[in-house]
């Protein structure tokens, strides 16, 4: 069992740094998500941690021990790939049994370790297939089988649901969990879908071009998103933004409307407001004008614009709530509901 | 259903094909059957008259000692040189594809001598080893080897053996590089997170992966070794001393151009180019089938 240290990490691909500073520390047996857009630097940042990228600047640590200049073979870790990467000339247990092999165990060690592992994924009965006879589900299995044989360290995954069907990726993410509890091991979980990042992780560290935007448990990058970027990102349908003015205790959207809001700043800000924050009432402030219903069956999406202004927005409103385009309707937010950013450098202005 | 579609009659498509069909006509088809018919044949020997014996020029080489030996001769040259060249290639393709920086360098130099003419890659290695002028005689001495392939039948087998194969190198390393990099390539990397070394990740890995290459090229470097080495053996030994690099499509030539025995090494033609059919029908069927795994 290991503790990961990354520290001051940077990574420069023909003079372009694509990862910038990273810091994090990753406690023994917690389980960490690696979020944001495509492009952000996530798989590279993985990588670097397994020993495929080399490290431009700043350090590795696999506890305690500096692995910068480590081969992966003796990082003692194992990494779940987007595609697989099962060897496809051999069959599922050859697949499982040769990280074993090449470590030297005896072969009633490995028939013991693949079988137990088989039977935990529910794969006993490929175990004589071939990869290419396999359905995306069973291969990932089997890919979650290669790496837990080997008992290691650290577990790396890089987008492992991403080629499976939508019901069959919420079952395996919550397999994944369990097993991840059982097992105990370090783990690092990279994925671009906000979702599975909000269920799966202990701790989410969200990336932005290549920028540590945040660090920390889901309710927190929730509930008290340190920048715009990462109070976009998270939660859906996404936060609310809103231009306004701050001033004696009162804000002042575009089309003039004022709410009442005790927070020390003044002068122009944007606001953050989460679709299930706004509360309808009739005497409400914010007046939405409503293009287009959004029925959920749980709850009902409203979309439109604040009214008289080309400001977007989306309301949630619970159950079924029939609500005809062109009207408008009013709402009203707690005041610990509302997020304050600086609109210059997007980052959260606290009370 | 698919829709069936209904062109009018037209010429054009059979004008499309005349090329390609003239070509096989004029250029195959005929000398075949010429060389057929031929192997029926006996001239005199003052080349006025020829009788039709049907079989006889078969039933003659089936039961002449220096064809067979000629025979197995062709046999362990084939292997030889595939052999030697194929697992060159292996190695540098190996690397090649490790290679990072300057790639394209790497890659252009080793692909040269595929565009040398096999009678000037046979040139160049008789005057490297040329017994008084050459370089390599000249080191050999130091290490006590008396190099003269004029005289010596096993270092002229030894030398045409290696100048074919040089020259077959770069065609092998291009299939094996290609194929080493279709190979994707987090199966290599999921090997070095496995802990297996590059050298038990090539032999565990990426060699059984490139395995229906290997088994390709096998067929194409025999063929190649049966007939493409008649420049490189022409210019270096010209299949001496004592016939002892004389090949079968290299006795073909002998016999019937010098030896003048016409009918004879019409017979040997035919046996050839049935051989090379078989091998063709069976790389055909390894393509067809695509090798397991
Ligand atoms: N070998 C490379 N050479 C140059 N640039 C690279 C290389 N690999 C990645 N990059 C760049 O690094 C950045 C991060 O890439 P990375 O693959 O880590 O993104 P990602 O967050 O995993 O995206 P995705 O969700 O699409 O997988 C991208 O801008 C990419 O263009
Ligand atoms: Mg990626």
């Amino acid at each position: 069992m290991a503790n990961i240290n990354l520290v001051n990490l940077t990574k420069s691909y023909d003079n372009t740094e694509v990862l910038h500073h990273i810091e994090g520390s990753i406690a023994d047996g917690e389980f960490i998500v690696i979020v944001g857009p495509s492009g952000c630097g996530k798989s590279t940042l993985l990588r670097m941690i397994a020993g495929l990228e080399t490290v431009t600047s700043g350090e590795v640590f696999i506890g305690d021990k500096m692995v910068n200049d480590v081969e992966p073979a003796h990082r003692d870790i194992a990494m779940v790939f987007q595609n697989y990467a099962l060897y496809p000339h051999m069959s599922v247990e050859q697949n499982m049994a040769y990280g074993l092999k090449i470590r030297g165990l005896p072969k009633d060690e490995i028939a013991k370790r693949v079988r137990e592992a088989a039977e935990i994924l529910e794969i006993t009965e490929y175990l004589s297939r071939k990869p290419r006879q396999l359905s995306g589900g069973q291969r990932q299995r089997v890919a979650m089988g290669r790496a837990i044989v080997r008992d290691p360290q650290v577990f790396l995954f890089d987008e492992p649901l991403s080629n499976l069907d939508a019901k069959l990726r919420v079952q395996m993410r919550l397999e994944i969990r369990k097993l991840q509890k059982r097992l105990g091991v370090t783990s690092i979980y990279v994925t671009h879908d906000q979702v599975e990042a909000m269920t799966l992780g202990d701790r989410l560290m969200v990336l932005n071009a290549g920028y540590v935007e945040q660090f920390g448990t889901p309710v927190e990058l929730y509930q008290c998103p340190e920048t715009v970027f990462v109070a976009g990102f998270i939660g859906s349908p996404s936060m609310n933004f809103l231009s306004v003015t701050v001033a004696d205790g009162v804000l002042t959207l575009e089309n003039g409307a004022t709410v009442a809001f005790s927070n020390g700043h003044s002068g122009t800000a944007l606001l953050g407001v989460r679709p299930e924050s706004l509360i309808a009432n009739p005497d409400g402030a914010v007046r939405l004008k409503v293009e287009m219903v959004e029925q959920l069956g749980a709850n009902t999406l409203v979309h439109g614009h604040l009214e008289g202004t080309g400001t977007e927005m989306v309301a949630s409103l619970p159950g079924i709530e029939t609500v005809e385009s062109g009207t408008v309707l009013r709402f009203d937010a707690p005041q610990e509901a509302l997020h304050l950013f600086d609109a210059a450098t997007q980052k959260r202005l606290e009370t | 259903m698919l829709k069936r579609v209904h062109f009018p009659p037209s010429v054009l498509p059979y004008l499309l094909v005349a090329p390609q069909v003239i070509i096989t006509l004029v250029f195959f088809i005929w000398p075949a059957s010429q060389a057929l018919y031929q192997s029926f044949l006996i001239e005199d020997a003052f080349g006025l008259s020829s009788e039709f014996v049907w079989f006889e020029n078969f039933v003659y080489l089936w039961n002449d000692e220096i064809y067979l030996a000629t025979f197995w001769r062709t046999g362990w040259f084939s292997l030889a040189v595939a052999g030697l060249s194929m697992s060159f290639a292996l190695v540098l393709a190996g690397f090649a594809d490790r290679v990072v920086r300057g790639a394209m360098i790497y890659r252009t130099l080793l692909i040269w001598p595929y565009a040398v003419a096999p009678v000037l890659a046979g040139a160049l290695w008789v005057f490297m080893f040329n017994p008084t002028l050459g370089i390599f005689p000249y080191f050999l001495e130091f290490a006590g080897i008396d190099w003269n392939h004029y005289l010596k039948s096993g270092q002229a087998m030894l030398l045409v053996i290696l100048a074919a194969a040089w020259k077959q190198v770069a065609y092998n390393f291009l299939f094996y590089l290609a194929a080493m990099q279709s190979i994707p390539k987090t199966v290599i990397e999921a090997a070095a997170i496995d802990g297996a070394g590059p050298i038990k990740r090539f032999a565990t890995i990426i060699f059984p992966l490139i395995s229906p290459t290997t088994f390709f090229l096998l067929v194409i470097n025999a063929v190649y070794a049966f007939f493409d080495t008649f420049g490189i053996i022409h210019a270096i030994t010209q299949g001496g001393p004592a016939g002892s690099t004389t090949i079968l499509v290299y006795k073909v030539f002998n016999d019937g151009f010098v030896g003048l025995d016409l009918g004879g090494s019409a017979a040997q033609s035919v046996i050839l180019m049935f051989l090379v059919i078989s091998m063709t029908v069976v790389q055909f069927g390894y393509v067809e089938r695509k090798v397991e795994y």
